[in-house]
């Protein structure tokens, strides 16, 4: 099982480390440390690696390095999915992941970790069940704590903690009932030099903030569930009526969570709501060349797209660009040879132009790699796969909730080859 | 604006409350400070106090001085403070034994506090305070714990269960705590039991043979319905457990799939992976042409793809799963390509790894959008990535035959780019291509030497001298070419010089007329010049074979060259069997198998798929599969590992690599397509396992000889505790022969398979052996040799294994002994070490005989000298045995004997006890006296005693195991 925890910042510096067996001497990081100089990337660094006596199982979010030490055959699943979930606690409790965050708030950082496993096996990871025994921190609370010694540290048994559906505790209260769900969809696509599209498929998530007082059931039908044969399911949903009726069942979580996650990769599905034009040209000589881009709108189903800023990755050895655009601004970084053009709204009247000269380094030979371009986007009030919320019903309470539906549509990983 | 004031000077005070304060005192006298706050009356203070230790502690520094004053801030009503001091407990009780005493006290009080959340902290801490004054403590408490009412309780005593066993794990055994660990499998909270699972298989991990988690249907059925009803990490840890069960047939397996098939849609990817290990297990057990076996197919894709739209880290296990799941079963994800096609801003590992899976993938349907994929892959930025994708589209090219001319032109294309990496990746593949198909594209071979002077990397170098030098006949000025290599001939690497050699020796042999000179000029820079030995050897033996034979050298340098098979990584079918089961796992990350690797499991269990089992087959006793399963290591066969010294006469043995004039593999028989393997997989899997686990029950005591011959190795164990089962039922007199063992598992010797046993036919002694071929290459060329050892055994004659073992089949080879080999005292005495070589390599194992072998027949000794004999010995040399539980009359007993040349020269009765007196004679001559007692009198009493005695005591022993088998029998 789990073994220990280090944090590690980028610049390799190891500011919490947490034992749950016995103590392992933190010179074992040495070996992610050498395998972080190798990387070209943060990114880069392979999740898994074995040293003679460990293995150490990492992810890197939010800047931040997790990483875990286990000495025996555990899945590394596992231990990947906790250390997300250790971020997202941390996110949860204090409102953002960072080395800052940690350092200010260390020690209820550490006894969270110490609720959240024991021995290696995961002992309570539900956030209302957590904030029962360690309650999140807020200015006034300090405050009041200093005044009175009293402390964060909940004494009762967490009622989540054993039911069976651990996920909502007992007694929630609220004024204002309400629940709202966002579908929102991302688009993952790749689209090759001519616009033609490779391969595209939408991931869902239905996120939900529901706040109704006592035990509510829900029911939330949608129109088109046809739709969704890829599906993952917060483990509030009942599985068996949707595999019979294909309507999603649950008692939620208090607050927000993350209802569901779906996955539509049928090509014909999947509208692709931009196109590009562009060309991007190098001398022979090999002094520079010249870039002309241009975004329009393809498939929008009559909607605005905003939003819109386009990435591109330049070869190498290309110093510095003069451009020129119609709309919206550009930077260029030299350093990581990254150009961002940012447009904003698209108007199908008058198409965003980027255009002007590349300048290489001097002697620099013609660029063999092809550059690629990336484009992030929003659309409101679409669902791109069309998917919608028929009804919601709520059964088990007698008060009136207020109900709400957005949709959202983004850019996943939207990727133009040039 | 006063509220504003309020507010700032909160936001102030806010802001210095922060826990960062606690990092800024570096100070000296820090310590010192600390010990004088944490001894201070105001418990505010004290709270503060602890806190800044605590926060010391997580960034390394060492605050174990103040153990004492921060032990006794425990006695606390503060849950906030008492929960500190506990964690600083944990830390640092180690260091300090014999303070961390102190805190037993609270411990124990507040493992009987009201309030649960105490109890389980308290025991919860305790567990982990890693002391061993302080566990003696822990037993009664954590007894308590574990029958408390509070589920909550339970549970977390459960974890402590595994906690206090890492520490001592005799003492959990002997408290009995691993019952109360079973029962809780049985309790009514869901996540009990899932703790109690956890718990029980971290145990298990370091004993293998103790079959603590004992699944049967009863528990399984516990197990599916806690699964429905406990936490993610919970459903992980059952589903972990539900894979190592064996179903008793395949309507079994279907329920258990079913009830596992929801957790394919569960958000956390950990419990998606283990339910797909279980039915990935399961399935196999399923018949093909059941619906439900389609279906379950057409389920398993989706949660796979999603699988990939995780965050990079889970893709990256998730696509190494992948990858052994589509050599396991293409067919789930055949159509789903797409979704491994790389995206620009996936990280290198996630890049790597697609693209394996892209080419397995690869198939005549889909071969043109791979192959445009792998183009645009070979243009991109990262220079690992466009190696392996130049790399890839070779593969496709071998891997399916249709597309090998367009591999070949997309190829000549990327040359063309002159992108210097490229180049060179390009040739090395172009060179495989030839091999696999030779005489179709040499067109290109123009546009190759083209870019002669721009490889810069050995491996390239080294593929395009050796086209130059294959195909010399073809090139002009293949003669030049290679001269302008020579040049540099002492700045190569070996790689280069060792193929400018061979290929300048080609080229000499196909134009002899103009490049005698080229082939001195490198003969002697290469025999002469160069102090690499291998260089040197490889240059004075075409030097010798060009100066007295040419026409031989011809043969031997130009000889047709065996097919390079299709797809050289494909996992070899036994390991990959062994990591469909560990799915999941870092065993299937690494695709090693778990024993290869994991520090700590000691003598970790081999997994194998289930064989299918009809439910009509089944078998009554429902522990055959928990047998099968879960049996130990203790007959595991030992393997030599490498060419130790004592080995060191076994080196006589012709060990040298068949050369390249043999005759090439046929290459049909490595058609390796994904449905071949599996037939292959299942008709081995038939072979074995049903034999093993269903039939075994019943037919087994009367048929050992025919036992199955593939059965590996920890099924071994089971058979042995069947044996005793059926122990005289029926066995037809004759010499006693033991059943077959596998004595060099296939793992251990690239795909070869070997089980055997010993028998005596009409005075041979012969060994009788069973080859499996688990490889997917064919394997000729057996020799068998053994180590001397303490009867002399030696081959009587070669191994006779006249055609070639082809994939997948099994020969019986019956090789016979002599005695007259030299001889070397071994440990044990039958203690046997056997060296076995094929085309492939040369691999040792050791075994032992039954010593009943060397009985001679003529072993019956007169009753005088008996009698002489047997006071002539003296009575040190006498050592007595029991036999449990046999149920022989003493005529029986002696007839069975007598069938494996152990002799009865005199019986007579006293007292209700017959006494038999038998004789043997060794093959060396060796007289070995028995006195076999025999109760006949008293029905119940079983028992039967045995005195040996001989001149050369060692040998009592082995005489004492032989009888004891033969009579059980």
């Amino acid at each position: 099982m789990i073994h220990s925890l280090f944090l590690v910042n980028p610049s390799g510096d190891i500011f919490l480390e947490k034992h749950w067996k016995s103590v392992v001497s933190r010179s074992v990081c040495d070996y992610f440390l050498e395998a972080r100089e190798k990387a070209l990337d943060p990114e880069d660094v392979p999740p898994v690696i074995s040293t003679p006596h460990h293995y150490l199982i990492s992810i890197y979010r939010d800047k931040l390095f997790f990483l875990s030490v286990i000495q025996t055959e555990v899945p590394p699943l596992f231990v990947i999915e906790f250390l997300h979930r250790v971020a997202e606690m941390i996110q949860d409790y204090f409102g953002e992941c960072s080395e800052t965050v940690i350092k200010d708030n260390v020690v209820m950082v550490y006894e969270l970790l110490e609720e959240m496993l024991d021995n290696g096996f995961p002992l309570a990871t539900e956030s209302n069940v957590l904030k029962e025994m360690i309650r999140p921190p807020t200015i006034l609370r300090s405050v009041v704590n200093t005044l009175t010694g009293s402390s964060n540290v909940g004494d009762k048994l967490p009622t989540g903690q054993l039911s069976t559906i651990p996920w909502r505790r007992a007694g929630v209260k609220y004024t204002n009932n309400e629940a709202y769900f966002d579908v929102v969809e991302e688009i993952d696509a790749i689209l090759d030099r001519t616009g033609t599209t490779v391969f595209a498929e939408i991931q869902g998530v239905v996120e939900a903030c529901v706040k109704l007082s006592g035990m509510p059931d829900l029911t939330l039908s949608f129109m088109n569930p046809r739709l969704l044969d890829d599906v993952s399911f917060h483990p509030c949903v009942r599985y068996k009526r949707w595999e019979s009726e294909r309507v999603l069942s649950f008692i939620p979580p208090d607050g927000n969570f993350t209802l569901m996650t779906y996955h539509v990769n049928a090509q014909n599905l999947v509208a692709i709501p931009v196109y590009v034009k562009h060309s991007i040209n190098f001398f022979e000589s090999g002094s520079g060349g010249r870039l002309d881009l241009t975004v329009g709108p393809k498939q929008t189903m009559g909607k605005t797209v905003e939003g819109v800023l386009v990435t591109v990755h330049m070869p190498k050895t290309v110093l510095s660009v003069s451009l020129n655009a119609t709309q919206g601004s550009y930077t260029y970084d030299n350093a990581t040879k990254v150009l961002v053009w940012d447009i904003g709204k698209l108007n199908p009247q008058k198409l965003p132009n980027l255009r002007g000269s590349l300048s290489l380094q001097t002697g620099a030979p013609k660029p063999e790699e092809n550059p690629s371009l990336n484009i992030d986007l929003k659309i409101q009030q679409l669902a791109i796969s069309g998917l919608k919320v028929n009804r919601l019903d709520m059964f088990g309470e007698k008060y009136k909730p207020f109900k709400g539906v957005k949709y959202i549509t983004k850019a996943g990983k939207f990727q133009v080859r040039m | 604006m006063e509220w504003a004031n309020q507010l700032c000077e909160n936001r102030q005070f806010g802001s210095k409350m922060t826990d960062s304060k606690y990092f800024t005192t570096t100070k000296k006298g820090e310590i010192f400070e600390l010990k004088a706050e944490l001894n201070s009356d105001k418990k505010e203070k004290k709270k503060e106090a602890v806190k800044k230790v605590i926060a010391s502690m997580t960034v390394g520094k060492d605050v174990s001085a103040l153990f004492p004053d921060v032990v006794n801030c425990m006695q606390t009503d503060n849950l906030e403070l008492k929960k500190l001091v506990y964690l600083y407990l944990m830390n640092y009780a180690k260091s300090q034994p014999d303070m961390a005493i102190m805190a037993v006290n609270t411990f124990v009080k507040d493992c009987e506090d009201p309030n649960p959340l105490i109890r389980a902290l308290a025991v919860r801490t305790m567990g982990c305070i890693r002391v061993d004054k302080i566990t003696e403590y822990l037993c009664e408490p954590l007894r308590k714990c574990l029958k408390d009412e509070d589920p909550y309780v339970r549970k977390t005593a459960a974890v402590c269960v595994a906690k206090l066993h890492d520490i001592n794990a005799q003492l959990v055994e002997d408290q009995g705590f691993l019952d109360t660990l079973k029962d809780l499998i049985s309790d009514s909270n869901p996540m009990v039991v899932a703790n109690a699972v956890a718990a029980l298989s971290e145990i298990a991990e370091s004993h293998p043979n103790s079959n603590l988690l004992d699944l049967n249907p009863q528990s399984i059925n516990k197990l599916l319905t806690a699964l429905n009803e406990c936490t993610e990490w919970g459903q992980i840890f059952i589903l972990d457990c539900l894979a190592n069960y064996a179903p008793r047939d395949d309507r079994e397996s279907q329920s258990i799939c079913e009830r596992v098939t929801p957790r394919l849609s569960h958000a956390n990817s950990a419990v998606v992976l283990s339910a797909v290990k279980v039915l990935m297990k399961f399935m196999e057990m399923l018949p093909k042409d059941l619906d439900y076996y389609g279906t379950l197919l057409k389920k398993l894709a989706p949660p796979l793809v999603t699988l990939l739209s995780a965050e990079p880290e889970l893709q990256y296990v998730a696509l190494r799963n992948i990858n052994l799941i589509v050599q396991k079963r293409p067919e789930i994800l055949k159509h789903e390509m797409k979704v491994f096609f790389v995206k620009y801003n996936d990280p290198i590992y996630v890049k790597l790894e697609k693209l394996d899976i892209m080419i397995r993938l690869a198939s005549q349907a889909n071969i043109a959008q791979v192959l445009a994929e792998l183009k645009e892959y070979a243009t991109e930025v990262d220079v690992d990535f466009v190696r392996k994708a130049v790399r890839a589209i070779g593969r496709c090219a071998i891997k399916v035959e249709q597309s090998a001319e367009r591999c070949v032109s997309t190829l000549l294309d990327l040359i063309q780019t002159k992108v210097n990496y490229v180049v060179q990746e390009a040739i090395v593949v172009i060179k495989d291509i030839f091999r696999k198909y030779p005489n179709k594209y040499e067109s290109v071979i123009a546009t190759l030497c083209e870019n002669l002077d721009s490889l810069d990397e050995p491996e390239a170098r080294a593929a395009m001298i050796w086209i130059v030098g294959e195909y010399a006949e073809r090139i002009d000025n293949a003669d030049e070419l290679l001269e302008s290599f020579l040049e540099g001939f002492h700045d190569e690497s070996t790689q280069v010089q060792l193929q400018l050699l061979t290929a300048i020796v080609k080229l000499f042999l196909k134009k002899p007329t103009e490049t005698q000179e080229l082939v001195q000029q490198v003969l002697s820079l290469a025999t002469q010049d160069s102090d690499n030995p291998d260089l040197r050897d490889r240059g004075y033996i075409y030097w010798r074979l060009l100066s007295t034979d040419p026409v031989a050298a011809k043969e031997v340098v130009l000889a047709e060259k065996p097919l390079i098979s299709e797809e050289t990584d494909l996992i070899e079918p036994t390991l990959l069997e062994e990591l469909i089961c560990h799915i999941g796992t870092l065993a299937s990350v690494y695709h090693k198998p778990p024993s290869a690797f994991v520090e700590g499991s000691r003598g970790v269990m081999h997994k194998r798929l289930p064989a299918r089992t009809g439910s009509g087959e089944s078998t009554e006793s429902p522990d055959v599969g928990t047998i099968a399963g879960g049996s130990g290591t203790e007959t595991a066969p030992s393997i030599i590992p490498s060419q130790g010294d004592l080995l060191g006469d076994l080196l006589n043995l012709d060990l040298a690599p068949p050369t390249t004039t043999g005759p090439p593999p046929p290459t049909s028989g490595m058609q390796m397509g994904g449905m071949d393997l599996l037939g292959g997989g299942l008709d081995s899997l038939l072979g074995g396992d049903i034999g093993g686990s269903a039939a075994m029950g019943a037919g087994f005591g009367a048929v050992p000889a025919v036992m199955p011959a593939s059965l590996n190795a920890p099924m071994g164990g089971g058979l042995g505790d069947l044996f005793d089962l059926g122990g005289g039922v029926g066995m037809p007199l004759g010499a006693y022969i033991p059943p077959k063992t596998v004595w060099l598992p296939a793992m251990k010797a690239k795909g070869l398979e070997i089980s055997g046993t010993f028998a005596r036919r009409a005075g041979v002694i012969q060994m009788e052996l069973t080859l499996t071929n688990k490889a997917m290459s064919v394997m000729t060329d057996f020799a068998i040799q053994f180590n001397r050892n303490s009867f002399g055994l030696a081959p009587a004659g070669p191994l006779q294994v006249l055609s070639p073992l082809s994939p997948n089949q099994t020969i019986e080879v019956s090789l016979p002994l002599s005695t007259v080999g030299p001889v070397m005292k071994m440990e044990p005495l039958n203690n046997l070490q056997v060296a076995v070589k094929n085309n492939i390599d040369v691999f040792y194992f050791s075994c032992q005989y039954p010593i009943s072998m060397l009985f001679v027949e003529d072993g019956k000794m007169e009753r005088q000298v008996f009698l002489a004999t047997w006071k002539d010995i003296p009575n040190e040399n006498e050592s007595q045995f029991q036999i449990k539980d046999c149920h022989l009359n003493s005529d029986a007993a002696s007839n069975k004997l007598q069938a494996s040349n152990i002799f009865t020269i005199a019986k007579r009765t006293v007292e209700g006890q017959d006494m038999l007196y038998m004789s043997i004679k060794l093959s060396n001559g060796i007289w070995v006296l028995a006195e076999l007692r025999v109760q006949t009198g008293n029905p119940n009493y079983t028992d039967l005693e045995i005195s040996v005695k001989c001149r050369a005591p060692e040998v009592s022993q082995c005489v004492f195991q032989c009888c004891e088998a033969v009579l059980k029998n």
